[in-house]
């Protein structure tokens, strides 16, 4: 895999923002397929494409590596992915229509396709275009995640909405203005060279000297926008001046969400549709041996659907469905041996792919920087797998049509999912179509197919248009998890406090901020691919929670060993300038070092940088005996420039949520193939109560371009609780959940 | 089974499975997607509705049982006029949430506390929402809503 440039510690922010794969190497999810693969419709497949090869997937991991750049990059092109995880590639449109469009009315249309999932990327993307094309924000509506509308576009992953689309779509809206601009200077009979006092402002191109103004809506009247290419346009307004973008505005679709009437994935109906119901396997690795669907489809109205592994079930009604469901008598193969949860680690480690994995950075010489140190430390960190648990479950409606099918699902990747049907289905890509609704959450967890899959495949057996949601039990045993990690570390300091060699190693859990920003000689950091237990896949912030985790914890113990303050420590053996400023604006919030007023307090301190982001986070707990209570989370936060200070303050504070859930007390149970904690009276997450008191302190920069905001906020919390609990009992918790930590 | 349901003002004659939950019915057959799915075993509150004034867990609910009584959802809180309750308005003046999922049922339970104690603290805040959970983490927007909502004055709409 061309996963290892991802890992090199990001010394030169250009060149290595140039060689950043837009996959990190724990997105398995993507080379894991669904547990059933279907063998309908061959027939079919062959008539459209004549016999032969399934056209999808036959480009290399490095072209699907490449997500689409910035315009004005000498490369345009995306890749698609199918469910093999294989990548076609397919050209971006360079044309402004094909990305926004005026309507006679004024109104603005914006197409993409990346999907809002609650990181406010609707509102956030129609700011960025109502600021670059002067109109009024309420002008401005976003078509998102169609597949049939919006161009290609790879995924919404990896923050990279906001530097890339966001981008992309400036350049876009910056170029139509000045098409407006040229428009209204032809209309009034003005050479350029006449015209450069002309104003755009408010959806209108107005001249100062006459007081003319001319609507948008009646510029594009009958204009081809769309021959206007983009690419290589500047003129884009720099961020000190925004008025639109860089405030807090409402969300756009505030109403319909306060008002119940918003339509998620799993609302989405069609008149005579079926409710769905997929009957799944006892544990995992079984396989479908025998069916007895007798009982079942003398229910009325009920369809059963085999199709090699799959089987499933539509009724009328979602109760109808699932009394059909426990009505098919099916039996399946024993579970084959597989590890649980009590031995996961072991087995991470007895598995490692490549026992001795390459060194992804290695400089100096770690005898030489363990030699020089007047403080040497060793230790392991472990970090279990958890869940997305997203509040909507994964959910879809499919309808087939003219030999074609239509799918409204929830993901985070509608042309991989159109891919993925075409595939499964054998139908040319043309004839299948994804629409993404604003979706109740995804978390890194919806990269995957399934749910419109399932609906598509029981739409066809039913013949009419088929919903389907998964249960909450289906939703934390059949979606995929957040890869558990093994990581060792071992490092030293000199006395003066200066870092001397720093060795880590991660098991499983992954690549991403791997590398540490801290300046070290001797540096050796090597990540092991390990066979694993459980689908895993992305997850919000990927692997760098749980490298946070274990480098911070560690710098917190150095930071002691050589009798320096944590974050006096840290900025010893930091040169980069904005995590420095993070840093010291977390500190300078908190009021760190604090002053202990009470019996069990403590304060901890965790931070770093990944994907543009630079975060830092102070932690105030009280310990009751063995518990925790968390009574203060600051974190201070830099991205660049600030689009919407509102809605950063918001995805920071909900990161922080979030992140309180892995760092303490979430913990995927599992053995012999089922998951225990399938349910959230089984699997507690983050609630009202217990909560400590949570501020953000936003660092904007505008001077520089904005970063994605809505993974990496959380990566300090954990680090920053068990640093916390050290200060307050003097015992270092070194597995993921914190609360769970003497488990180990 | 036939049954005649009294939701958001007005009588519903369905055609309901005999299974079925009241969540069930809202959603499918009447339309209200509003009230949503979230697990099933009411642990999350998004499928929160009044019930004669009382909050429930339309999950828990067979649709039977709630033959009878006034049952009113998020899609019935704001006025015929399309006036929001207070309880959405200050939702809606907090930006007190990110994708909105659990919304419906944070405010429908928030508007039961609300009929209930008009004034409450902080912390009959937090004992009277901890069964809602929200994944994206609004829940101190959520808080704040409500006490902006209480600082507002009397509920208004319906229920």
């Amino acid at each position: 895999m061309s996963q290892w440039g991802d890992l090199r510690h990001p010394r030169d922010e250009a060149a290595a923002a140039a060689a950043r794969p837009e996959i990190e190497p724990e997105r398995y999810e993507m080379t894991e397929g669904a547990a059933y693969h279907f063998g309908v419709g061959r027939r079919d497949f062959f008539r459209v494409t004549g016999a032969g090869i399934v056209v999808f997937g036959v480009l290399s991991q490095t072209a699907a590596a490449q997500e689409a750049p910035a315009p004005g990059d000498v490369q345009r092109r995306g890749a698609a992915q199918g469910e093999s995880g294989f990548a076609a590639e397919e050209a971006l449109p360079e044309n402004i229509g094909a990305w926004l469009h005026i309507a006679p009315s004024g109104a603005v249309t914006v197409f993409t396709g990346k999907v809002e999932v609650g990181q406010g990327v609707r509102t956030s993307l129609a700011q960025e275009v109502a600021q670059e094309l002067a109109v009024p924000l309420a002008r401005v509506s976003m078509v998102m995640g169609d597949t049939a509308r919006t161009p290609f576009d790879m995924g919404t992953f990896g923050s990279r909405t906001t530097p890339t689309m966001g981008q992309r779509l400036r350049h876009v809206a910056a170029a139509a203005r000045q098409l407006l601009l040229q428009l209204a200077a032809q209309h009034w009979g003005l050479p350029a060279a006449a015209a450069r006092h002309l104003r755009a402002e408010a959806g209108a191109v107005v001249d100062p000297q006459t007081g003319q103004g001319l609507s948008y809506g009646a510029l594009a009247r009958n204009r081809e926008l769309a021959a206007a290419t983009y690419f290589r346009q500047g003129g884009l307004t720099p961020a000190v001046d925004w008025t639109i973008a860089g405030r807090s505005v409402p969300k756009v679709n505030g109403r319909a969400v306060v008002t119940g009437e918003f339509r998620y994935p799993s609302d989405q109906t069609l008149p005579g549709a079926q409710y769905g119901k997929v009957i799944r396997p006892p544990a995992f690795g079984c396989r479908l041996e025998h069916v007895d669907a007798g009982a079942a489809r003398q229910l009325p109205g009920v369809t059963v659907v085999r199709d090699g592994d799959f089987l499933g079930v539509t009724a009328p009604t979602l109760a109808a469905a699932e009394r059909a469901a426990r009505a098919v008598k099916a039996s399946w193969t024993p579970a084959p041996a597989q590890p649980s949860n009590a031995d996961l680690f072991a087995y991470l480690r007895a598995h490692a792919q490549t026992p001795e994995a390459p060194a992804l950075q290695l400089r100096g010489s770690m005898a030489a920087g363990l030699r020089a140190a007047a403080h040497r430390q060793r230790a392991t960190y472990t970090i279990a797998y958890i869940q997305h648990a997203p509040m909507e479950t994964r959910a879809a409606l499919a309808e087939w049509r003219d030999g074609g099918v239509t799918v409204w699902t929830g993901t985070q990747r509608p042309f991989a999912t159109r891919d993925a049907l075409a595939e499964a289905f054998h139908l040319p890509r043309d004839k299948a179509r994804v629409l993404v609704p604003d979706t109740g959450d995804a978390f890194g967890g919806k990269h995957t197919p399934e749910a419109a899959l399932e609906a598509a495949r029981l739409a066809r057996g039913a013949g009419k248009p088929v919903r389907l949601q998964w249960s909450r039990e289906e939703e934390f045993t059949w979606a995929y998890f957040r890869p558990a990690g093994v990581i060792d570390i071992r490092c030293g300091a000199a006395a003066d406090g200066r870092l001397t060699a720093w060795e880590f190693h991660n098991y499983n859990s992954g690549g991403a901020a791997i590398g540490t920003p801290y300046e070290v000689e001797n540096q050796l950091i090597a990540f092991h691919p390990c066979e694993h237990p459980l689908r895993q896949g992305s997850y919000r912030a990927l692997a760098a929670t749980a490298n946070h985790f274990a480098r911070e914890s560690q710098m917190d113990e150095l930071a002691h060993a050589v009798g320096m303050d944590p974050i006096e420590f840290r900025l010893k053996n930091l040169r980069d300038e904005r995590l420095r400023a993070v840093y010291q604006a977390a500190a300078r919030a908190f009021g760190w070092p604090g002053k202990k007023t009470r019996p069990g307090q403590g304060f901890g301190f965790g931070g770093g940088t990944e994907k543009g982001g630079r975060v830092a986070t102070c932690a105030e707990i009280v310990m009751h005996g063995g518990q925790v209570e968390v009574r203060r989370l600051v974190t201070a936060w830099e991205s660049g420039a600030i689009i919407d200070p509102d809605n950063l303050r918001n995805q920071i504070t909900g990161a922080a949520i979030m992140g309180l859930g892995g760092a303490l007390f979430e913990e995927v149970e599992f053995a012999a193939g089922k998951v225990h904690t399938d349910r959230f009276s089984r699997y507690p997450v983050p609630r009202f109560s217990g909560l400590p008191a949570i501020e953000a302190v936003l660092v904007n920069r505008p001077d520089l371009p904005p970063a994605g905001a809505g993974e990496i906020p959380l990566v300090g919390v954990a680090p920053a609780l068990a640093n916390a609990i050290f200060d307050a009992t003097g015992e270092r918790r070194r597995h993921m959940p914190l609360a769970r930590s003497s488990r180990v | 089974m036939r049954l005649v349901l009294h939701v958001n003002g007005r009588e519903h004659a369905v055609d309901a499975d005999p299974e079925a939950l009241l969540l069930n019915v809202l959603r499918e057959q009447l339309g209200l997607t509003g009230t949503k799915y979230g697990c099933g075993e009411g642990e999350c509150g998004a499928c929160s509705v009044l019930v004669d004034g009382e909050l429930l867990r339309s999950c828990q609910v067979p649709a039977a049982g709630a033959q009878g009584r006034k049952i009113v959802t998020i899609q019935g809180l704001a006025a015929a006029d399309g006036r929001l309750d207070p309880i959405q308005q200050a939702f809606l003046d907090e930006g007190a949430w990110q994708c909105g999922f659990c919304t419906a049922g944070m405010i429908v339970a928030a508007h039961a506390l609300l009929r209930r104690n008009p004034h409450p603290t902080e912390a009959e805040i937090v004992t009277a929402m901890n069964g809602n959970i929200c994944r994206c983490g609004t829940y101190p927007r959520v808080v704040a809503a409500i006490q902006r909502a209480a600082r507002g004055g009397a509920q208004g709409g319906a229920a």
